[in-house]
């Protein structure tokens, strides 16, 4: 079985993203693989840095970028979401002059277009949507 | 990408208030170069999105429903409307905005794209779904 994951929702604010998580751990746990995961909408949330959660809490940014690490994930976050919501790597960073220091995507994450999404729509048996 | 797969979009929330409609109408348009069997949903406030008249000028927020009508020349024209949840907003079919394509397989003939079902039948349409997107 080859899956495609589509996160829609924020950390902390929906469970949506955890849900995801525990979706994706289990799935890949079991040998299933993850075509791609695809952080849409405020799901973008999960893939900046610069989140810092009470000790006592889970680290759902820390979470994707471990599993991504661990089995190779493909963590793709939307670009034109992202810009609208203060998400930047290197490049978009310097595109839009936001200085030295400013990019924020997470460990693990990369930026790229909505047709990411569709192609793992078209790739994976299954797309599983988490969100609101 | 061998053979295309069957997309739907389906549309719950209302086209302001938050901006599932807006990123979800963005995915249908770059989704749209892929060549896949395209088609839309409208549930619960999502019918609110192809309401008659839309404007925004007093929320300061774009007013996105002229690309509606602009989807059947990018290949999308087939627009599911949920007959239930119409009625239950008090809403008619003469509230929504015509939406229609050019069929090029009929010499060009303007066709409505809106395709008016009631719950069982769109619960079909799903069903017959390779991929869904829910927003």
């Amino acid at each position: 079985m080859k899956l495609s994951i589509l996160v829609n929702e924020g950390p902390y604010t929906h469970q949506a993203s955890d849900t995801a998580y525990q979706f994706t751990k289990a799935a890949l746990e079991k040998g299933v693989e993850i075509f791609r995961v695809f952080f849409y909408n405020d799901g973008v949330n999960n893939g900046t840095r610069l989140t810092v959660p009470p000790q006592d809490d889970r680290n759902i940014q820390k979470n994707w970028s471990e599993l991504g690490e661990k089995y190779k994930l493909d963590l793709v976050v939307c670009i034109a979401a992202a810009q609208r919501r203060g998400i930047l790597d290197e490049g978009e960073a310097k595109r839009h002059g936001k200085g030295e220091g400013a990019a924020n995507i997470a460990p693990g994450f990369r930026i790229s277009g909505l047709g990411q999404l569709i192609e793992a729509g078209i790739e994976a048996e299954r797309l599983v949507v988490f969100g609101d | 990408m061998s053979v295309a797969k069957k997309f739907l979009y389906v549309n719950r929330k209302a086209p302001y208030g938050t901006i599932y409609a807006l990123e979800s109408l963005e995915v249908v348009l770059i989704g749209a170069a892929f060549d896949q069997n395209v088609s839309l949903a409208f549930l619960d406030d999502g019918v609110f999105q192809l309401a008659k008249g839309q404007d925004t000028k007093g929320l300061g927020v774009k007013n996105f429903s002229p690309t509606f009508r602009a989807l059947g020349d990018y290949g999308v024209t087939k627009l599911y409307v949920e007959k239930e949840s119409l009625a239950e907003r008090g809403l008619t079919e003469d509230d929504l905005m015509p939406v229609t394509y050019e069929d090029e397989n009929d010499g060009f003939a303007e066709k409505p794209s809106l395709i008016f079902v009631d719950r069982a039948e769109l619960a079909r349409v799903m069903r017959d779904q390779d991929v869904v997107l829910s927003f």
